[in-house]
């Protein structure tokens, strides 16, 4: 199965993400990735939800039925720009801190705050990049890790 | 000039009076007792359930008889809860209603509260809608788009929450506005090429059948289905919550396909080489197994709710529209076609006379239930409207009483509620006071909700109710009977506890009971004679009696048990 994202577009009223999470998870769907923030239009705000689903024509409609939601657009993954943003907290001692600045810096993340025994590392990329640069972490000891889940617009639009 | 201080308990009232609401059901309390300051000096007449459950019930009766709104008022808490029921049944039959219940106060949401819960969040998956006010000032137009979500595109229920502190909350009544829902635009006007492509569709098709559902009725559109049918030849199934979408009795009429439903009609869409399916959801009642369901038939699905349109089986023509629209514009673009179905009709004739509907009463026997309802409808004069709960006596109502009209026919179909019968009644009645009421109920169902009879008879709502006492679950029973190597595990209830007459009395209803089949006449004949009270009849019938024809869940609809000889093969 291959991933199929939606951008949906909301009215930013209170229990929407509840309402289209529950949507979603009543019918036995999983989500992949969801994330929600404002846009241009006040009062408006738009989830990019990754899902792998056959059934996503389904679940277009179900959310569709949602009074407060207004559009839902499938985006083709071949014309799409989709990013995602991780920050990641990583353990350095005197031995292991060149090599992390190091790896750090040629996968292109940004340093946003260092300690005595650990750095923070912001990088914002495809989904692949963030999962090389866990991997790249990992053997260093990751204290914390948070990503922001996938946003994503088509381009010929 | 000043406009009107009102508050917000005012503004509901308000709010209702203005949406031309007449009747509203309900149960008061803490939360909710505000509105019933203003409500005690309006002209909206409200009916005191015994149980929110009940009240709920009672909206969705008056809603399906009316096709009009229905309104309950709820309490917070406890109030709320008992409502998901009938909101959740409401969903799943597409019944308009309204919802309001009492919040605590809004500086208490979320501190546990006594009476407290997430009515908003517990209700969101039994509801098209839902609302927690925040300002009373919003009132007047949140009220206004609930009725219009609740009554437009594919109906359903919408819950306003209001907390006790915005009810004493004090605004100025504004008259609503537009609406401004970018969100919610039903499509009710069929797209005309999808129109055209079902005609050509019909026009090649020898094996035609309509199969139509509770669509038709919201729609109002059993006029234009009649004319449909009727000028191109094209039999009519039926479902549960179509029946009398289209006459029963009319040569094309094959009523009730599915789990219980008739021969012919379960076997006419398995033959059929086109189905023509308006206002249905392709219910797994219906269905049986979808693999194996109408094998050799394309599929024109019509329906307002586009989620519908190959949920359950693909459609060659899917077309999003509202009945009426859908049948209007097919009748229009099949123009003067002559549809070439005679061979088929006279086919499913001659089915119905070989595989007909059948049971057997034996004149010192024990009462069978679908005898009792034929005689029933034998002394009934008047068209009546009939509401049944769910199970064994439900699919019998729906076998054997014959519909001819729209809104006569109520009953839980997609949740499968017991207890809905009496309180749906008593909602039915309400709005129909003129019009004979008959709750056609089981033994089980009616002990969930019985002690709405007290709401029959204090607020003067004179229904009449049968109580097919099996002393038994009957469709329980009848699974374990056929799955549970007749294993009666807690299906059995006593037909002789509550004594329904006494029952009945203490309650302020008239109670009769009836035995055999010498009782009948005389029974029916006293209980419609009775109009300034409720009258229960208990008629006690046979516990061993089974609902047949019978495709056990999952099955194949081409493989039908007619009777008890057939289980033997099973």
């Amino acid at each position: 199965m291959s991933e199929r994202i939606l951008s949906v577009l909301v009215e930013d009223k209170p229990g929407v993400l509840a309402r289209v999470s529950s949507t979603i998870s009543r019918r036995g769907f999983n989500i992949n990735s969801l994330s929600v923030g404002p846009t241009n239009i006040e009062g408006r705000s738009k989830m990019t939800i990754v899902t792998e689903l056959d059934a996503v024509e389904q679940v277009k409609k179900q959310l569709n039925k949602l009074v407060n939601v207004i559009k839902i657009v499938e985006l083709d993954p071949n014309m799409t720009i989709e990013t995602e943003v991780l920050l990641l907290k990583v353990s350095i001692n005197k031995d292991s801190q060149t090599s992390v600045i190091e790896k750090a810096s040629l996968s292109n993340a940004t340093s946003v705050d260092v300690g005595q025994d650990f750095a923070i590392f912001e990088l914002t990329g495809s989904s692949k990049e963030l999962d090389k640069f866990e991997a790249l972490m990992k053997p260093f000891g990751i204290i914390e890790m948070v990503r922001g889940g996938r946003i994503a617009l088509q381009s010929n639009l | 000039m000043t406009k009107e201080q009102l508050t917000g308990a005012e503004l509901v009232i308000r709010g209702l009076e203005y949406l031309n609401v007449s009747t509203v059901f309900g149960v008061p309390g803490g939360a909710i007792l505000p509105a019933y300051d203003p409500l005690y000096d309006s002209p909206i007449r409200h009916i005191l359930a015994r149980h929110e459950q009940g009240a709920g019930h009672m909206a969705e009766g008056y809603a399906q008889a009316t096709g009009e709104l229905g309104v309950v008022i709820a309490t917070s808490g406890p109030g709320a809860t008992n409502l998901i029921t009938p909101l959740a049944n409401a969903l799943m039959d597409s019944t308009p209603l309204l919802a309001i219940t009492g919040q605590v106060a809004s500086t208490a949401i979320g501190n546990d509260a006594f009476q407290e819960a997430y009515t908003v969040g517990l209700s969101m998956a039994a509801t098209k809608h839902n609302y927690l006010i925040t300002d009373a000032s919003e009132i007047p137009q949140v009220l206004k788009e609930a009725k219009f979500i609740a009554t437009t595109g594919r109906p359903g229920p919408v819950l306003v929450d209001i907390p006790k502190d915005i009810l004493n909350q004090v605004a100025a009544w504004v008259e609503p506005g537009d609406l401004d829902l970018p969100g919610y635009k039903p499509t009710t006007e069929p797209n005309p090429k999808m129109v055209q492509q079902a005609s050509s569709l019909i026009k090649k098709s020898k094996k035609p059948i309509l199969y139509v559902g509770g669509g038709i009725i919201h729609s109002k559109a059993n006029n234009e289905l009649f004319e449909l049918a009727t000028k191109f030849h094209i039999p009519v199934v039926t479902t549960l919550m179509g029946r009398g979408a289209f006459p029963d009795g009319h040569e094309l009429c094959l009523e009730m396909p599915g789990m219980h439903g008739n021969y012919t009609a379960t076997t006419s869409i398995q033959n059929a080489d086109l189905l023509i399916a308006i206002g249905v959801r392709f219910d797994d009642r219906v269905t049986a197994n979808p693999s194996f369901f109408a094998q050799n038939a394309k599929v024109i699905h019509a329906d307002i709710d586009p989620a519908e349109i190959g949920k359950v089986r693909d459609a060659q023509v899917p077309i999003v529209g509202d009945a009426k629209s859908v049948i209007k514009g097919l009748i229009e673009a099949l123009g003067d076609e002559k549809l070439d179905t005679e061979n088929w009709v006279s086919e499913l004739k001659e089915m119905k006379t070989e595989f007909p509907l059948s049971y057997k009463q034996e004149d010192k026997g024990p009462l069978k239930v679908p005898y009792v309802l034929e005689e029933l409808q034998k002394l009934t004069k008047e068209e009546a409207i009939v509401v049944a709960g769910v199970g064994q006596h439900q699919m019998w109502v729906s076998q054997h009483w014959n519909f001819t009209e729209p809104n006569t026919w109520l009953n839980s179909g997609g949740l499968g509620t017991m207890g809905y019968a009496l309180p749906a009644a008593i909602g039915a009645k309400t709005a129909y006071p003129d019009k004979l009421v008959l709750a056609l109920d089981g033994d089980g169902c009616f002990q969930m909700t019985c002690q709405e009879l007290i709401t029959a008879s204090t607020e003067n709502i004179p229904i009449k109710i049968v109580v097919f006492n099996n002393g038994n679950h009957g469709m329980v029973r009848q699974w374990q009977k056929i799955f549970y190597n007749s294993k009666f595990s807690a299906s059995e209830l006593t037909h002789d506890t509550p004594d329904y007459l006494k029952l009945a009395e203490s309650m302020g209803a008239v109670g009769l009971r009836m035995m055999e089949k010498s009782d009948i006449e005389k029974v029916f004949n006293k209980m419609l004679e009775i109009n300034d009270r409720p009258v229960l009849v208990d008629c006690v019938v046979d516990p061993e009696d089974m609902v047949f024809p019978m495709v056990p869940a999952g099955g194949s609809n081409d493989q039908i048990i007619m009777n008890e000889e057939d289980l033997k093969n099973l």
